[in-house]
């Protein structure tokens, strides 16, 4: 059972050229992550991610029973990693960056397995307070045994720095959003598009 | 070309009808963005971030919403800001009308101030 809180994780492994380093997911367990791959990214600027929906992911067991569906409450949780990845990695991942506001989100179409979901976001405002983000949803599928990708949806949404807004407030002083497993991932994910990031072994 | 006052309060008023949620006929000039519109804390930096965008301006951290004013014991006493607060006040937020505010300078007060004329006025004073 992983419980949410604070969790020191164990020393991570050397990095590799064959991806995010497994063995060292199995010994910190991160099992909320809902983006696979990293496909572009402009530091700053916008990230796009994918997630391969399956059905054997269990939310899909019984949503709906006959007729597996991608949540659309879980879209949006991967738009907000691949957004709030973007909005850190612009400062360097100092801020502890936290979602304050889903802005928009509209659906019109469905996600089934076998489908490729295509997070894009583009960072709207920047400053040291936070962030305003436009995020597109597509998907990726075959249709007559061609690959297409179509629209799904749109995702706006609002990151504040937590440090910079709460006044009087105190936060742990170390980084638990952006965390040493959370950095390993993302150091894989950088490694996999050959995206060199300032300060990071990527 | 120098923008209206109308015109401001339109695209204020669409920024609000947004971040807020609320219908247009709700965003009146003299609507208090928390207590009439319901804005919390968080609305306050979409708002900023919104007004940002929409009339291509920057909203440098504290200008349209003053720090670090009620933690000097010289600007605020006794849950009231002092006459050396208001001044500060009215030196710090020249777009806002105080003196409803001066009547009763008690802090729990002070997102009174923020009305929808305040933004429009503050947007005024950035875009001309």
């Amino acid at each position: 059972m992983v419980r949410p809180g604070r969790y020191d994780p164990p020393a991570p492994p050397p990095h590799g050229r064959s991806g995010p380093a497994f063995s060292f997911f199995r010994e910190v367990i991160m099992r909320w992550i809902w983006v696979d791959k990293f496909e572009r990214f402009e530091p700053g600027v916008a990230l796009t991610a994918i997630k391969n929906v399956s059905l054997a992911e269990e939310h899909l067991f019984d949503h709906f029973t006959d007729f597996p569906v991608m949540p659309a409450s879980l879209m949006i949780e991967g738009m907000a990693q691949t957004a709030g990845i973007l909005v850190g990695a612009a400062h360097n991942f100092a801020e502890k960056v936290v979602l304050a506001k889903i802005n928009r989100a509209t659906f019109e179409r469905l996600v089934q397995p076998g489908e490729t979901i295509v997070y894009a976001a583009r960072i709207v405002n920047l400053n040291e307070t936070g962030a305003l983000i436009e995020g597109t949803v597509t998907c990726r599928k075959l249709v007559k045994g061609a690959w297409v990708e179509l629209p799904v949806g749109h995702i706006d949404m609002m990151f504040s720095h937590i440090d910079q807004n709460m006044a009087g407030l105190k936060f742990p002083e170390d980084n638990f959003v952006f965390n040493s497993a959370f950095m390993t991932l993302f150091d894989g994910y950088c490694r996999e598009i050959d995206v060199h990031f300032p300060g990071r072994n990527t | 070309m120098p923008m209206t006052q109308e015109e401001v309060f339109k695209k204020v008023k669409d920024v609000l009808t947004s971040a807020l949620a609320v219908d247009e006929e709700e965003v009146t000039p003299e609507a208090k963005l928390s207590e009439d519109l319901g804005a919390e804390s968080i609305d306050y930096l979409d708002i900023t971030f919104q007004l940002e965008k929409t009339f291509a301006i920057k909203i440098p951290k504290g200008e349209l919403i003053p720090e670090n004013l009620f933690s000097n014991p010289e600007l605020v006493a006794n849950g009231k800001v002092t006459p050396k607060g208001l001044e500060e006040l009215k030196s710090r937020m020249p777009y806002a009308n105080l003196s409803a505010f001066e009547q009763d300078p008690d802090v729990n007060k002070f997102r009174d101030i923020f009305t929808v004329n305040t933004l429009v006025n503050y947007v005024m004073t950035k875009v001309n």
